[in-house]
């Protein structure tokens, strides 16, 4: 417990996984400004810490996040949300550059979903449940949610969730695409923590890499994707791990990547 | 609290969530739905409770839903009966299934409509000699609702699953027991008592380790072989991490009888 966020425990990374826990039990972990700025703190703790390769982001049983803040929300008028510091903490969440693991168990919903997707990978346990609900209040997702639950769950259902408010389950959302695996709740963090270390182990180059082009390719053309890709998997072939990687190969034993 | 359709106790590590409208053979109005719901909501916070029985008062189980509460509004088309169902039955069956403990249904006498589905959805199933099953829905132009079509074909195959809902004839105590649709049949005046005895017993074995049991039978047509081995793997885990494991195999290697706390 890392006593420097009021609203974050932040644990001491172990195997090159740190875990983040969103601490805001009472208000089922609801964003507000303070914990989405002490995130993008503690994400860019990580970045620059070196044993740390991969982070898992995880809630409370009952609820990743349940959404925004609403209270909050109410005392901002045009001016206020014009100059919402919040945009500057979601910037702060989408550049981090390792690999980022959401561990879902229960709520998920508004921006906790918006937060979720986020990450690069998402597990949920079997009970969670994945919603955008702004519409309820006459307002609509403003942290991605229109645009990355589209790449994650397509169109038809995107436009469902977003449209009607009304959230969908664990199981529909790996259906879609949302997430990739359902645990058993009690096993949500235990199975992230293990996904983690299996990446941890990898050479960060590559995953960092790899990471990026498929960002990349996301939000540009096939043909600057697959050059973006080209680049990368070119850069590679100047490391230490990559002669590392294949030797371990050729010579039938573990792989030790140093990063380098 | 005081509940003014349902009797609500709890004795032993055991409670009792009696349905109690016996002049309309228990049947659900949303009073009753919504006090159920309550109860619910005590037996997940009660750490002292282990296992549940649902019962009824008088000489019925429970004959489903009130038919004079349907709200129909003069002006509509038709009911949306699917409104009903998604507020209250549907909730209710998730409830018992998802109820972290065993669930004994003791059926005291009638039980049609939902109410001869609603002890499907629990563990076991007591009913005395004079307890009747009707899938009454086909009756009335409706289809089994509360999980009926759904648990149906799992307890007594397909065969007997479409002639016990297309036809909704009665089927009594006995016949229910040797088609597997019930556990035990029992003499009218001890059912209760019995389905006690039964709680009493599971609400001293180890409760959590029980929950993941019923978690993963309840599972266990959902899924092929190989994901449910792997969900057996997971629950063993979290069994493997409760104190009343521990507990468990200490007592079998000191030869004395366990002491389980239900953690």
């Amino acid at each position: 417990m890392n006593s420097s966020y009021d609203m974050l425990c932040v644990q001491p990374s172990s195997d090159g996984v740190q875990v983040i826990q969103l601490n805001r039990p009472e208000a089922l972990n609801a964003l507000t400004t303070q914990l989405l700025d002490e995130l993008a703190s503690a994400l860019s703790v990580a970045q620059s810490d070196s044993d740390v390769n991969v982070v898992v982001l995880t809630g409370s049983k009952k609820a990743f996040a349940a959404g925004a803040d609403i209270k909050e929300m109410a005392e901002r008028d045009l001016v206020g949300i014009l100059n919402d510091p919040r945009q500057q903490s979601w910037q702060r969440i989408s550049q981090f550059s390792k690999p980022l693991i959401a561990a879902v168990n229960g709520y998920c919903l508004g921006g906790g979903c918006e937060l979720a997707m986020h990450a690069d990978v998402l597990i949920a346990g079997r009970d969670a449940k994945f919603g955008q609900p702004e519409i309820n209040l006459g307002i609509m997702p403003g942290a991605g949610g229109t645009q990355r639950l589209v790449h994650a769950v397509g169109k038809s259902l995107a436009m469902q969730m977003v449209l009607s408010g009304q959230p969908i389950s664990a199981e529909q959302a790996q259906q879609a695409g949302l997430i990739s695996e359902i645990t058993q709740p009690e096993l949500t963090l235990h199975r992230a923590i293990e996904i983690a270390t299996d990446i941890a182990k990898k050479s960060p180059l590559a995953v960092r890499l790899a990471k990026e082009s498929i960002l990349k390719g996301m939000d540009t053309d096939l043909a600057t994707g697959l050059r973006f890709e080209r680049h990368a998997f070119t850069v590679l072939a100047g490391t230490q791990d990559r002669n590392e990687g294949i030797a371990a190969f050729l010579e039938k034993r573990k792989a030790h990547f140093t990063g380098r | 609290m005081a509940f003014e359709h349902i009797l609500y106790s709890v004795e032993s590590g055991v409670a009792l969530l009696s349905l109690n409208r016996p002049k309309s053979l228990n049947s659900f109005n949303e009073s009753m739905h919504l006090e159920v719901r309550e109860a619910f909501k005590l037996i997940r916070k009660d750490k002292q409770v282990r296992a549940l029985v649902i019962t009824g008062e008088g000489r019925g189980f429970c004959a489903g839903q009130d038919l004079s509460d349907r709200n129909v509004d003069p002006n509509a088309e038709s009911p949306d009966l699917g409104l009903s169902i998604e507020r209250f039955y549907n909730p209710l069956i998730k409830s018992i299934q998802d109820l972290p403990m065993p669930v004994i249904c003791a059926v005291n006498g009638v039980a049609a409509g939902a109410g001869a589905n609603i002890p499907l959805a629990c563990d076991l199933i007591l009913a005395s000699r004079s307890a009747k099953f009707i899938q009454a829905f086909c009756k009335i132009g409706l289809v089994p609702d509360s999980g009926g079509t759904w648990f149906l074909p799992r307890l007594v195959g397909m065969a007997k699953a479409k002639e016990l809902a297309l036809l909704g004839d009665s089927v009594d105590a006995e016949s229910a027991l040797a088609m597997g649709l019930i556990n035990r049949v029992t003499e009218d005046d001890t059912l209760r008592e019995e389905a006690l005895t039964l709680a009493k017993r599971l609400a001293a074995q180890p409760t959590q380790g029980l929950a993941y049991i019923k978690r993963a039978l309840n599972q266990s047509f959902d899924h092929g072989l190989h994901a449910h081995l792997e969900l057996e793997r997971d629950l063993q885990r979290l069994a493997g991490q409760t104190k009343d494991y521990r507990e468990g195999v200490a007592a079998f290697m000191e030869k004395r009888s366990p002491d389980f706390k239900g953690k």
